[in-house]
């Protein structure tokens, strides 16, 4: 039999019909490549067990016909989503081995259709990186690396482990969240797509919160269909997220391959940053090309307050997540250290339980809310993020249908190349992607082409809110344009 | 600003000061889930019994808004007269504390769900004052530390942490203690008719936080301080009088007040300090993102107002216009709704003035004695309708009529029947009470010259008719009969 684990989730959806193979023979194959890419570190927790119970439960329901639109596929979820009965830790030391007794809606959706739960993956802790390398269970390693080159490159972050475990062919697809570009940085990074639907699309229910009115739920998949097969089940109202929006879930799957003649492509020139790789340049330039052969029309584009996003994301994603991030007080679960009074208890378990890059985005959110400071900083990012919203909207109602950026200003980088003194180094990173944040809007990450070094390249696509659909159709005809190329060769395997 | 009364003014050793009140009250929202989860918020359950994952700030847990919540807010601004705003926002105020599980308390700050609104108060004396309001918001309570429980530990309930609450907070409007106090009964009457908070103090349905400060008769306003959390009415005013007394002093001899949080120490009577303005929190308010604008729309409003009980201020005019009740009685009568209630039950088809000295000079008697609430009362308003018209058409006079209200307080039934049973009737028959009249006029030959002389002397004789006919005969015919025998 052919290696399960090379399967496409929509080829392995397809056999399992099909009885070509069963449910437990998708799980044990991804059980074992687990096991022998524990060197990525991408889990931080594996559930074969788990994997294996709920691979039997859909084989049942297979033979009975009863089978769910994801049912029998094995996926691996960011530890960031609280399941019931399985460790959740947010990569965080504060969370310790605090075991959920309840389910976050995205996952529950997801078990609801049949999937089977892998294990946990690694991230940034409290998704707090664009790196993996705030994990307090290290960094991950991401499955490509620099031709002719062993030194270890990151997958990106935060979602760095369920990307680089599609990426390696660990599950069929995992489950991300995107802050300001956690899904779609680490897709680009590893080859994978990555799609952060429109807020409110994805119950934040049961997700660890970093900055609520940002946070949104999206998958990893290592083709544009999967992503849409995936997102479907993710997606829907839930009356527990008040920020979740009462819309009808499309078939996104119906959008891959959709003609996207006549659609009007934007492209940014305030994008065009100082800098750039030339390779990056390019692939934007080709990318454009390939829309413009499948008849789609291109228009340049202005999104004058693009520059203030990124100083206004960090601001008002810290400021909201030192508010967050109260209730790891060591009062009711997960770390304590124990203090002479009640406030030294909670210096003393917060200094323990936090890392560095957490602490700094609490300290920063902290002050830029402080009386005094409040209007010169978070009222300020409000206004400018209006001014974000207000720049798309108006780029919409000139009768654009998406826009194509590149994903990330470079190809992955080595572990600790930019984990040094100047934190502002690696928010960089984000550059592209936090506006798509800022506004609420869908964006999606599709791999696009390999540069000089051998490593993957990503192009991203931002859509109208809640118009994932024009996402998938034209992140399709990337796809199909820049063809699939071969995955990483295994080296972790050796 | 309003100006104090003379007698309302505090005499001090340099002369006569103003006190300025003004008062933030937190108000249980009458609710059986919580503002943002569906836990129960009965009181007096097994710590930590009523406690969902929302409350305990489980990691990924988002609050929702209880519409019923919002809608008494919108319903005690309605009682309040107050302007509801269409649009208001929940905020974080963020602190440390453990039994503030979230580290933040959701709030409104910047945008209430009620603005400025107004409570009319009634004084005893007839004299009445405006007190304003200068908004209600909902918020979150808070769960409870319990520090006795564990010689190095304190432990956490958080059955409360989640409850709703309406802040209720006045402009300085108040001038004496009599005043404040005054001024949270009407409050807490309109909230218990509304049927938005049960007022219970004790339970810790309605506190007060209490602002005080003092100046001279006309002057500006002076620094003031805020007693925290008073939870009875006689505390609010011996807050007040203690603290407004010691500003007094600390100012008359030449010092400053300084801008601080202080408790009530109910034991020793006085206030002490808690924290100075300096050890003030920075509660880092924001808006919530995890919840939208509350958006009310006019239907809903409407819809609640459609539903509005009359309110204290509507029924006693009513009482006093409709029904010829003074304005004491009127207010005495509708300062409880369960009172009201009793008072219109009883009214009905019946002479309102009977009605109302039956609650006012038979009934609360009897219940304060006994500590028993109006809703309780032994004595049913239908029980004591019959009494009323038992001696309306009468069959029983006054006398029997409080005999028989003692009996049906104890033994219960119908009064009508107990008359009947017991011989209680009234004697009107004249031949039987001129017997008795003749009887005791023979046997008092002295009496009578007394009576003929001073006619204030026929009293004796009443006494001693009512006395032999065991209260039954009619005071009137008596007096009649006994008028033409002793040739008055």
């Amino acid at each position: 039999m052919a290696d399960l684990t090379s399967l496409t989730l929509a080829e392995a959806r397809d056999g399992l019909r099909a009885k070509k193979f069963s449910a437990r023979e998708i799980a044990d194959a991804h059980i074992a490549a687990i096991e022998r890419a524990r060197g990525l570190n991408a889990f931080v927790m594996e559930t074969p067990e788990r994997a294996q119970a709920m691979a039997a439960a859909s084989d049942q329901r297979i033979a009975k016909g009863e089978a769910g639109s994801l049912e029998g596929l094995p996926l691996a979820i960011k530890d960031l989503f609280c399941t019931d009965g399985v460790r959740t830790t947010a990569s965080s030391k504060i969370l310790g081995n605090f075991v959920p007794n309840y389910e976050s809606t995205v996952t529950g959706n997801l078990w609801r259709d049949g999937a089977v739960l892998l294990g946990k993956t690694n991230l940034d802790e409290f998704a707090m990186g664009s790196s993996n390398e705030t994990s307090c269970f290290g960094p991950v390693q991401n499955p490509w690396r620099r031709k002719g080159s062993n030194a270890p490159l990151v997958p990106g972050g935060s979602s760095g482990g369920s990307a680089a475990a599609v990426a390696a062919q660990l599950c069929l697809g995992a489950t991300g969240t995107d802050t300001g570009g956690s899904i779609r940085q680490p897709a680009a990074f590893t080859g994978t797509v990555g799609i952060k639907p429109t807020y409110g699309r994805c119950s934040r229910w049961g997700v660890v919160a970093f900055a609520s009115s940002l946070d949104q739920a999206g998958p990893f998949a290592r083709t544009v269909r999967d992503a849409a097969i995936l997102l479907r089940s993710m997606s829907g109202h839930d009356p527990k997220d008040s920020t979740s929006a009462d819309q009808p879930v499309p078939d996104f799957e119906a959008a891959v391959g959709k003609s996207i003649k006549g659609r009007r492509i934007g492209i940014p020139k305030e994008y065009r940053v100082d800098n750039m790789p030339a390779e990056v340049e390019a692939l934007w330039r080709q990318g454009a090309e390939w829309l413009k052969a499948a008849g789609a029309e291109l228009v340049e584009i202005s999104l004058p307050h693009t520059k203030y996003a990124l100083p206004a994301y960090y601001i008002v994603a810290p400021a909201e997540a030192s508010s967050n991030l109260a209730r790891y007080d060591g009062v009711r679960y997960g770390l304590r250290v124990e203090g002479g009074d009640i406030t030294d208890m909670y210096e003393q378990t917060r200094s323990a339980g936090f890392g560095a890059e957490v602490k700094r985005r609490v300290l920063i959110g902290t002050y830029v809310l402080s009386a005094g400071y409040y209007d010169a900083y978070y009222l300020q990012a409000q206004k400018v993020r209006t001014l974000i919203k207000r720049d798309f909207e108006e780029v919409f109602a000139k009768g654009v249908d998406a826009i194509l950026t590149p994903a990330t200003p470079s190809a992955a980088f080595a572990v600790g190349e930019k984990a040094g003194a100047d934190p502002v180094e690696m928010y960089l990173n984000d550059i592209f992607t936090v506006t798509v944040n800022m506004a609420g809007l869908p964006g999606i990450a599709v791999p696009a082409g390999i540069d000089g070094a051998g490593l993957p390249l990503g192009l991203q696509l931002i859509g109208r809110p809640f118009d994932e659909e024009t996402l998938f159709s034209v992140g399709a005809v990337i796809e199909q344009a820049a063809g699939r190329f071969p995955p990483p060769e295994r080296w972790w395997e050796r | 600003m309003q100006s104090a009364k003379k007698s309302k003014l505090l005499k001090g050793a340099t002369g006569e000061w103003e006190v300025v009140i003004g008062m933030e009250i937190h108000a249980q929202v009458t609710s059986k889930a919580k503002l943002f989860s569906g836990a129960s918020t009965a009181f007096g359950g097994a710590p930590n019994s009523h406690v969902s994952l929302v409350d305990a700030a489980m990691p990924g847990m988002l609050p929702v808004i209880n519409e019923h919540c919002v809608a008494q807010a919108v319903r005690t601004g309605l009682g309040l007269k107050a302007k509801i705003n269409r649009r208001s926002v929940f905020d974080r105020k963020n602190y440390f504390y453990p039994d503030l599980p979230q580290g933040y308390q959701i709030s409104q700050y910047k945008s209430p769900v009620v603005g400025e609104g107004k409570v009319t108060v009634d004084m005893p004396d007839g004299e009445s004052f405006e007190v304003g309001i200068e908004r209600l918001h909902l918020e979150q309570d808070a769960g409870k530390s319990l520090h006795d429980q564990h010689p190095a530990y304190s432990y956490v309930d958080l059955n409360r942490a989640g409850v709703a609450l309406m802040e209720i907070v006045t402009k300085p409007d108040i001038r004496s203690a009599e005043d404040a106090k005054a001024f949270v009964s009407k409050l807490r009457s309109i909230l218990r008719y509304l049927g938005t908070c049960d007022g219970n103090m004790e339970e810790g349905s309605l506190r007060a936080d209490v602002n005080v400060s003092v100046r001279k008769p006309g002057a500006g306003l002076n620094t003031r301080c805020e007693i925290k959390n008073v939870n009875s009415i006689r505390f609010i005013g011996q807050a007040i009088e203690s603290e407004a007394r010691r500003q007094i002093e600390i100012l008359e001899e030449g010092g400053a007040i300084e801008q601080e949080t202080r408790l009530f120490d109910a034991a020793k009577g006085e206030t002490r300090a808690m924290r100075s303005k300096e050890e003030a929190h920075d509660y880092r308010y924001f808006p919530d993102p995890d919840l939208l604008p509350l958006e009310i729309d006019e239907a809903f409003v409407s819809s609640i107002a459609a539903t509005l009980p009359e309110l204290p201020d509507e029924k006693k005019a009513r009482f006093v216009k409709e029904l010829g009740l003074s304005a004491y009685d009127a207010d005495v009568l509708v300062s409880e709704r369960e009172t009201a209630e009793y008072f219109e039950a009883l009214a009905k088809g019946r002479d309102a003035k009977a009605a109302a000295n039956f609650v006012i000079n038979e009934l609360f008697g009897r219940l304060n004695k006994e500590g028993t609430a109006i809703a309780e009362s032994p004595v049913s308003a239908a029980q004591a309708g019959a009494i009323l018209d038992l001696v309306a058409d009468g069959t029983i006079s006054g006398k029997i009529a409080k005999d028989l209200i003692d009996i049906v307080w104890i033994e219960g039934g119908d009064p009508r029947a107990i008359v009947e049973k017991r011989g209680l009737k009234q004697v009107t028959d004249t031949g039987a009470i001129e017997k008795v009249i003749d009887e005791i006029i023979a046997a008092n030959p002295d009496k009578v010259e007394a009576a003929k002389a001073k006619p204030q002397a026929v009293g004796w004789f009443v006494g001693q008719v009512m006395k032999a006919t065991g209260g039954k005969a009619n005071p009137a015919a008596v007096n009649e009969l006994l008028k033409k025998k002793l040739g008055q």
